[in-house]
């Protein structure tokens, strides 16, 4: 896979002396899904809207497809669709008219049927002479993509698609992004659901606090930084670790069972050793379960980490 | 060039223009033959000859550039200000698009409809007056350059706006005042000497004596003066159009 999009040492700092970015490099390889997972306020947008051509760096280059996002802007925002977090419509305007304003602005001469075909991949095709303000918040999000879409770019940026969405849209989100994928788009989506990344993204990166922390493959992360953890239920509740079993890193659960955490990655998970002497200590167990940790948990701890 | 994005910009705002007809086109024909009835009959009949020509087509020009002038401002500054107001600028801030071809699409557009607005009204004021125009020509290149130099001054009110008090505030309070003050209803020889001196510091004084001269080939100042005037206020606006957009000035953060 190549390059389609390098970020380096991008700083952003405001005029109020607000440091939103501090150097943030990025590299995306056409095709992928790159879910870029933050807090609020984390600077997901304002690198988002940097790479675009809405605000400008205050130190650090940028390229797309190999184009100066600067010198070569025609070129590299060519390249490019946005979606932006906000709903931004013209509200008098029909769908096919504002769809078609977005075409031609990126300088491509008018093909209806093509934007009709973009339509109906978005299921908005029956509302396309509707007015955007006749729409449902869900239906706007739609014709927001469509614009994005409409100059068939190789990089679709998705900022925070689902935010505010109820379920079902959401889905049908996850869905069109799935479809979008197999045309052989890029998407960077920022989300701040974990289960949205875990859902679509081919890799994971995590922002805070202007600072990218990790960008990694989504199921090596979890594998990498998760942790796993032996649920062992007790035929007798018990309130305290008992003296022989202080050795391992054991914790009472809420029913008087015991939780031991452990490192799947590592050579020797020492539950063979903690069962025998489970046993020794006289304890019964009704039960055994292990349960793995999620992004979600991951990510918590990188933020907090961070901010520690 | 991005041509198929100025055409583009310039659709969109002419299917504005269109879809608000009434109130883009209507009134404001509306309000300039209630000037014709109110100053060319009613009190125009009792007044006499401007330097040979009857009061009520004397103020035909005054008129037209009253209209054009504040036209082609507000529809420049309303169509660049409403997509930071919405927030759809984000679109045009990411095509792949210079600010040069935004502002031939804004612009343009703006200045298409203060023209056909101006023909409008010219066409009206045939109903009320005899007319009969010196120098097509020039009258014509005068309501062109008028047109967009206002349209230009418009841009620059809708980029620097932060809200519609803003927006309204410039053609409200500068433009009307100048205009009214600038000899649209009135030859300014008729001032006192004094106030002669100070109206020439007003430049739409130079816009309606050139204009009123290509009608009827008489003139508060002379010809070179108005077109000099008007090249020095486009460029103006052109050289603070061009430092927005360097800056990114209430654009780009």
């Amino acid at each position: 896979m190549s390059t389609i999009l390098n970020v380096s040492g991008v700083t952003k700092t405001y005029d109020g002396g607000h440091e939103a970015l501090k150097g943030v490099d990025l590299e995306i390889e056409q095709g992928e899904i790159l879910a870029l997972l933050g807090p609020n306020g984390a600077g997901k947008t304002t690198l988002i809207s940097i790479i675009c051509g809405i605000a400008t760096a205050s130190s650090g280059t940028i390229t797309v497809g190999g184009f100066d996002h600067v010198k070569d802007y025609r070129a590299a925002r060519d390249l490019i669709g946005l979606v932006p977090q906000e709903i931004n419509l013209e509200p008098f305007e029909t769908v096919m008219n504002t769809v078609r304003f977005s075409r031609g602005l990126f300088g491509r001469p008018r093909d209806d049927a093509r934007i009709e075909e973009i339509l109906k991949l978005l299921s908005l095709h029956d509302k396309k002479d509707n007015r955007i303000m006749t729409l449902s918040g869900g239906m706007k999000r739609r014709v927001l993509i469509a614009k994005a879409l409409c100059h068939d770019p190789q990089i679709l940026f998705l900022d925070e698609p689902t935010a505010g969405v109820d379920v079902e849209l959401r889905k049908d989100m996850w869905e069109i992004m799935a479809k979008l994928k197999q045309t052989g788009v890029t998407i960077i989506l920022t989300t701040h659901y974990i289960e949205e990344a875990e859902a679509m993204a081919d890799r994971i990166g995590v922002i805070s606090k202007g600072e990218i922390l990790l960008v990694e493959d989504k199921t090596a992360l979890i594998k990498r930084l998760g942790r796993k953890e032996l649920l062992i239920e007790l035929d007798t509740p018990i309130e305290v670790v008992p003296e022989g079993l202080r050795a391992y890193p054991l914790t009472v659960s809420g029913d008087g069972g015991l939780v031991y955490s452990y490192d799947a990655q590592a050579g020797s998970t020492g539950i063979t050793a903690l069962l025998a002497d489970l046993r020794k200590a006289g304890l019964h167990m009704s039960d055994l379960s292990t349960r793995q940790s999620s992004l979600e948990d991951i990510f918590v701890d990188l933020v907090k980490e961070d901010a520690a | 060039m991005n041509w198929n994005a100025i055409a583009a910009i310039y659709r969109f705002e002419m299917t504005r223009t269109f879809r608000t007809l009434m109130q883009s086109v209507v009134s404001p024909v509306l309000s300039t033959s209630l000037y014709f009835v109110v100053f060319g009959a009613a009190i125009g009949s009792r007044i006499d000859q401007v330097e040979g020509v009857s009061y009520g087509a004397f103020i035909v020009p005054g008129l037209i550039m009253l209209t054009v002038l504040t036209q082609s401002t507000t529809n420049a500054s309303f169509g660049i200000y409403f997509p930071k107001f919405i927030g759809t600028v984000y679109e045009l801030l990411s095509a792949p698009i210079s600010f040069f071809e935004i502002v031939i699409g804004y612009v343009g557009a703006a200045a298409t409809k203060a023209f056909m607005i101006g023909l409008i009204i010219l066409a009206t004021a045939h109903f009320f007056v005899d007319l009969t125009i010196a120098h097509p020509v020039w009258m014509m290149a005068f309501l062109v350059l008028t047109c967009i130099s206002f349209a230009l001054l418009g841009f620059i009110i809708g980029i620097w706006a932060q809200n519609f008090e803003q927006l309204q505030l410039v053609p409200l309070l500068v433009i009307t005042p100048l205009v009214f003050l600038g000899g649209s209803f009135y030859s300014i020889s008729m001032l006192p000497p004094v106030w002669q001196t100070i109206t020439l510091f007003n430049p739409v004084v130079y816009l309606i004596s050139g204009f009123r001269w290509a009608f009827f080939g008489m003139a508060d100042v002379s010809l070179g003066w108005s077109v000099l005037a008007i090249a020095v206020f486009m460029t103006t606006c052109l050289a603070t159009i061009g430092w927005i957009f360097r800056t990114g000035y209430r654009l780009r953060s």
